[in-house]
């Protein structure tokens, strides 16, 4: 039978870095193959909304391996106006992702 | 099967029929029209599965069947039981997969679910920027809108814009909250209760939740107002 890894790892390589309200910066740097950060979200600024836990890393799970060691995944919430050049609505509107810690730096 | 390199003796059959290899007759998705590029790759790949004992028939037909048993309605009976049970509701937004077991839906293992609640101050929107990553086990099958580039990448940098086309106006003052769903969780929306129901059962609350509703595309509309009138009155 194939194996079906279960997405979300049992404990994570090591503890989260980020917590809740944390100010983070997804990094800048390009990829090559398969990644989950969204291009217009690579050196964005926003803050930590939630920690989901630990979940096997995609990037690897891509290419049939197992995933490990766990990344920590985070909801991470962006101001609209921080990400686009004049994003037409209020300024109160917000946009969230999830992303993996390995692409987060901590930011002022 | 259609590719000229394959040697076997398979020309004078047609598709689907019996023609040495382990898998029985299939039923193609549409009887009219030469398959398509997608089909014939999704064809060769689960032929090869199957001939190599990864999968099997059944529980391929398994998993289709399972997806066909996903509708919209099964969402809507989750939001009408969070609109009249309060203590549903709270345990909903804390902890998604717990709260849906109590109603003996299970969502699998492949991902996470967070619902994200409307209020009178935010509306929330759910798209997938990176593929098409959709709250299925609760949904169902995708609208096909939802996996196009169009609504893929302008929802993200256009919200208001796009939810206009839906016919969704929101006031300046309520905040609209996009939600990528870029990597382990999908998203469902509870979307708010309309007014002019008060007193009505699970049942006929359901009745009125629509699947863009849950998406985050819509609102609810009214008992006495459907979303037509309303569009044809902004």
């Amino acid at each position: 039978m194939v194996k079906r890894w279960e997405r979300r790892a049992v404990k994570p390589a090591t503890a989260a870095r980020f917590t809740r309200g944390d100010r983070v910066r997804v990094a800048a740097r390009p990829v090559l193959g398969h990644c989950r950060t969204p291009w217009y979200l690579r050196g964005k600024t926003g803050v930590v909304a939630a920690v989901h836990g630990p979940f096997r890393d995609p990037e690897l799970l891509a290419y049939h391996k197992p995933g490990l060691p766990a990344r920590v995944l985070y909801k991470v919430r962006f101001k609209q106006g921080d990400l686009w050049g004049r994003y037409l609505g209020p300024a109160s509107d917000q946009l969230e992702a999830d992303i993996y810690e390995h692409w987060l730096e901590p930011a002022k | 099967m259609h590719d000229p390199e394959h040697h076997h003796d398979e020309h004078e059959h047609s598709h689907g029929a019996d023609h040495g290899h382990h898998h029985g007759p299939f039923q193609k998705d549409h009887d009219t029209g030469p398959a398509g590029a997608y089909e014939v790759l999704e064809e060769a790949i689960r032929s090869l599965l199957i001939e190599k004992g990864v999968l099997t028939a059944q529980e391929i037909a398994a998993q289709v069947d399972l997806m066909d048993s996903r509708t919209p309605a099964l969402g809507a009976k989750v939001v009408a039981r969070a609109w009249v049970d309060p203590g549903f509701k709270r345990r909903l937004l804390k902890d998604t997969r717990a709260a849906l077991s109590e109603l003996g839906i299970d969502i699998g293992t492949l991902a996470e679910f967070r619902t994200v609640e409307n209020t009178p101050k935010v509306h929330n929107v759910i798209v997938c920027t990176l593929c098409s990553c959709y709250p299925k086990m609760l949904l169902g099958i995708p609208p096909a809108w939802y996996k196009s580039l169009a609504y893929r990448s302008r929802t993200v940098i256009d919200p208001r814009g796009v939810l206009t086309e839906f016919g969704v106006e929101l006031p300046k003052d309520v905040e609209v909250c996009v939600h990528d769903s870029t990597a382990d969780l999908r998203y469902l929306v509870l979307p708010m209760r309309p007014k002019g129901t008060r007193g009505w059962s699970e049942a006929e609350l359901a009745s009125l939740i629509t699947r863009d509703s849950m998406i985050g595309t819509a609102v609810v509309a009214p008992p006495s107002e459907p979303a037509s009138r309303e569009r044809a009155a902004s």
